[in-house]
């Protein structure tokens, strides 16, 4: 890695943490858990998806382990059934949809637009209590037997087929969507209501503009998913017949709910991540990003193009043809803001000044990784290869790529990058650039080999497969062991550097955005002065010239 | 910087109230009425306009949409797109199942 | 301080009253704020709706006779009072916000308080209502009874009002999808109508203390807001329940 670096710390032998900030202004257990403070809230979020992150991965290490071998012989196929339910429930519920919003956004999207806090403080606390419930009951499902019908509870599998825990997960699912819908309406609120003076649509950071589109989708789409859990509790309790073929009811009737939510779902996921990416990529090739207004379109083109084309996930489940004709022509068009966005983070790097630190490493690997997930996404919204694609481990992959080559990879670069502003210390660099290359390599050995399984012909969701794909399992178990190793670094020494980290400083990467005008870690009412805004987002020009009058050394 | 808030300087009168409330109930009659004629593949067409027509005025006089700020407006506007596109995209399936494979 | 605007000692206090949170700058953002945001919670509820909506519709639209035999089991008289008081109930609530708006204490008391008399009064209906239906064994279910529809003359009542043909007993079977989704829609509109009217009498109580109508009327404005729309709600469930086709 080149020693080259635009980080600038204060003078280490006599800079301290501001005594006053919102981790000290208030002490005791009380004054968190019923905190209005937005970063407090914020910091909450961020132990707890951590948490229900490495319960998520402990299920993925068993799903590996299981397939390591061609033969169901670490465990029982239902078992195995309710093993990857809870995974995908977990992972996607409880950490993947909260991930950057409820931490990062939480956090930052006051900070950025220049208000004291959300516009509904309660609200949000509220917020993170209906997740830890969700949570929590998804977690006693897992003591009670778990449920096996896969995150997506098909019917009528779901309703008249197992006896598992369909209504407690359903329950936790559906109060967890409360959470996600409290959440984005905060959002939307305070981005159209909060912003500081002189701060228009299109001087807002790229950041806000993706949590905006992605507030939509939580506000628009959740909702759905709720009633279809309702439908789905009332029909496995009551038997009212709304999926049920015997009293006329039709099961794809679940499916066409189910997806219109979980299909914008997706980017509700990733929308958020795309917003991190532009600040790093930004900040580290010191230059404004390319096309400002292509890229914030974009994310709001995502948001609307989202929701029309839910059904590409329902293409062999029994719909008309003339319904996949349709949905397979949208599919293409969601695709091309996304690629948009790919194109426009290139060419910001295009004769930019690049510097290697782990967020923007973090951020190279959210590029490779998520245009390739993006592209095999295209192949199969293709119904013509859907078909012979789908319910295999193609989509395995290709879920996995976006989500974890990409959502998580640019949570881990958002974290990295704020980290300085949340805690008022700087991370270890060399480990933690090194964790990146790890979480890289590890990613690549463990799922890349499922393309290849899917187009071969493996299914997903079997705990046994036909032993010629036994090689290619063995690699992506492997790499699904460097790549737990790559996830475990963080967690160390970032704790470690709660203590231990160098002292940051306010504005340690040298960025534009109005949260690093305040100190480090921030007061609880974020700024001493709001700030008025006068320049565009990403304006290097405007940094440069604030720092030579306030006398700092400026990067270089 | 003030603050540009619409209901507060605008207050919607008794009588505009009244008016909206006659012409409700008679929209309710009127409907109830055209439920008992025989109007074949009308009568429900029939019945939902008078439906949103009531609606409607529900939404511009009683929830002052009429004197809100645009993005009021345009937030009522996307809740009744979206809500038009879930219904709408879900029935090209169930309408289109009859058609047959092409 | 951001606002440049000069203050009389009056205009100061009004800027700052007890009631504006510190994280919103003035008065009037926090009004814009929360209005913003029951909106935005509103178009969650018609999300939440529409699915209910979808599958009518559907449903409707395969299996039409058995909900028009069905619809026929419902009473238009009880549907539409229940239509007149919830509009009336509209009226009354918009008459509500406007005694809060210009500080009129005992009109906004009185206008809440015929609010929730007529919310209780659509409830009252919708038990006669619902009771009937389990007299009749229309309730989905173990207790479930397709008689009146494949021999509707056991049904004198109503058979008398439309003279219906009997259904085919493939066809009869589906009343019970059409009664699943009148139950559930009328209940879950129930539900929020229960909600509202809780609301209401918290509402009332505090109205007569005089929180309303000393300049914060927002939560009357909201409330409203959140009243309108299960009343609007109310409008499309009985023009699709109860008017499916009443000639016969």
């Amino acid at each position: 890695m080149s020693e080259h670096t635009i980080v600038s710390l204060p003078d280490q032998a006599t800079a301290r943490i501001p005594k006053d900030n919102y981790i000290t202004r208030e002490n005791g257990l009380l004054s968190w858990l019923l905190t209005s403070d937005h970063k407090r809230i914020a910091i909450l979020y961020l132990i707890s998806i951590t948490f229900f992150f490495f319960i998520g991965g402990a299920l993925a290490g068993l799903i590996r382990l299981e397939l390591l071998t061609p033969q169901a012989d670490l465990m029982a196929t239902d078992t195995y059934n309710k093993v990857f339910t809870m995974h995908g429930v977990i992972m996607i519920f409880f950490f993947l949809v909260p991930s950057v919003p409820a931490t990062l956004g939480n956090f930052f999207i006051p900070m950025m637009i220049g208000a004291k806090d959300l516009a509904l403080p309660k609200i949000n606390l509220l917020s993170w209590y209906l997740y830890m419930t969700g949570g929590l009951l998804a977690l006693y499902t897992m003591t009670v037997g778990g449920v096996d019908t896969g995150w997506t509870f098909t019917t009528p599998l779901s309703t008249h087929y197992v006896n598992t825990n369909v209504l407690t997960t359903g329950l936790a699912v559906f109060v967890a969507g409360f959470s996600s819908i409290l959440t984005g309406l905060n959002f939307i609120v305070t981005i159209h209501k909060m912003r500081a003076p002189g701060l228009t649509w299109f001087r807002l950071p790229l950041f806000i503009w993706a949590n905006y589109a992605a507030s939509i989708l939580m506000v628009l789409g959740t909702p759905v998913l709720a009633i279809a859990i309702v439908l789905v509790a009332l029909e496995r309790t009551l038997g009212i017949g709304v999926f049920d073929p015997t009293k006329g009811g039709d099961p794809l009737l679940f499916q066409h709910l189910f997806w219109f939510y979980s299909h914008p779902a997706v980017y509700i996921m990733i929308l958020p991540g795309m917003g991190v990416i532009s600040e790093v990529i930004s900040n580290f090739s010191r230059k404004r990003v390319f096309g400002y207004t292509a890229v914030a379109f974009s994310s709001v083109a995502i948001a609307v193009f989202g929701f029309f084309v839910w059904a590409h996930h329902m293409f062999i489940m029994g719909i008309s043809n003339y319904a996949v004709l349709v949905f397979s022509l949208l599919s293409m068009l969601v695709a091309v803001p996304s690629a948009i966005k790919i194109f426009n983070w290139s060419l910001t790097l295009y004769k930019g000044s690049i510097t290697f630190e782990t967020p923007m490493l973090y951020a190279f690997g959210f590029i490779g990784l998520f245009t390739i997930g993006g592209m095999t996404g295209v192949f199969l919204g293709t119904s013509g290869t859907d078909i012979h694609l789908t319910e295999t481990y193609f989509i395995v992959a290709h879920f996995h790529f976006v989500m974890v080559g990409g959502m998580l990879m640019a949570f881990l670069a958002g974290i990295h990058f704020w980290w300085p502003k949340m805690t008022g210390r700087m991370y270890p660099e060399k480990i933690s650039q090194l964790a990146a290359v790890v979480t890289f390599i590890g990613f690549n050995l463990t799922f890349f080999p499922q393309f290849i399984l899917g187009m071969l012909g493996m299914p997903r969701r079997y705990a046994a497969y036909p032993p010629e794909f036994q090689i290619l399992n063995v690699f992506s178990t492997a790499g699904a062991t460097i790549l737990g190793v790559g996830y475990l670094l963080p967690v160390l020494y970032l704790i470690w550097s709660l203590r231990y980290g160098a002292i940051a400083g306010d504005n340690p990467w040298q960025a534009t955005g109005l949260e690093w005008q305040s100190q480090s870690p921030p007061l609880t009412e974020n700024f001493a002065e709001i700030p008025v805004m006068d320049h565009e987002a990403y304006d290097y020009e405007w940094l440069e010239k604030q720092q030579k009058e306030k006398g700092v050394a400026s990067a270089e | 910087m003030s603050e540009h808030n619409e209901h507060a300087q605008h207050i919607v009168g008794p009588g505009v109230y009244l008016v909206i409330l006659f012409a409700l109930l008679i929209g309710t009659a009127l409907t109830v009425w055209a439920s008992f004629l025989e109007l074949g593949f009308w009568n429900p067409i029939i019945a939902l306009a008078i439906a949103t027509t009531k609606a409607v005025l529900v939404v511009l006089f009683f929830m002052h949409v009429k004197y809100s700020s645009k993005l009021t407006k345009l937030t009522v506007i996307s809740g009744i797109f979206m809500f038009l596109v879930l219904i709408s995209m879900t029935l090209t399936d169930y309408i289109s199942r009859a058609w047959g494979s092409w | 301080m951001p606002n440049s605007s000069v203050h009389t000692a009056e205009s100061a206090h009004e800027e700052h009253p007890a009631y504006l949170r510190h994280h919103f700058n003035s008065t009037e953002q926090q009004a814009d704020a929360a209005g913003f945001a029951m909106w935005l919670f509103l178009l969650t509820e018609v999300m939440f709706f529409s699915g209910l909506f979808t599958a009518y519709l559907i449903y409707r639209n395969w299996y039409y006779p058995a909900f028009v035999s069905g619809s026929h089991q419902l009473n238009v008289v009880w549907g539409t009072t229940n239509t007149v008081v919830l509009i009336f109930s509209s009226f009354t609530m918009a008459m509500g916000v406007w005694c809060a708006e210009t500080r009129r204490r005992r009109g906004l008391v009185l206008s809440l308080t015929l609010t929730f008399i007529l919310g209780l009064g659509f409830l009252g209906i919708k038990t006669i209502e619902y009771r009937e239906k389990i007299e009749k064994h229309h309730v989905p279910g173990f207790h479930y009874s397709m008689q009146s529809f494949l021999d509707p003359q056991s049904d004198p009542e109503v058979y008398a009002e439309y003279h219906d043909k009997p259904l085919v007993p493939d066809m009869a079977r589906h009343t019970e999808l059409y009664f699943s989704l009148y139950f559930l829609m009328t209940g879950m509109h129930a539900l929020h109508m229960i909600i509202g009217i809780g609301i209401l009498g918290f509402m009332i109580l505090r109205a007569r203390a005089g929180a309303y109508t000393a300049g914060h009327v927002t939560f009357v404005e909201n409330i409203g807001l959140y009243w309108h729309f299960v009343d609007i709600i109310w409008i499309y469930l009985f023009a699709l329940l109860y008017l499916i086709s009443r000639h016969q």
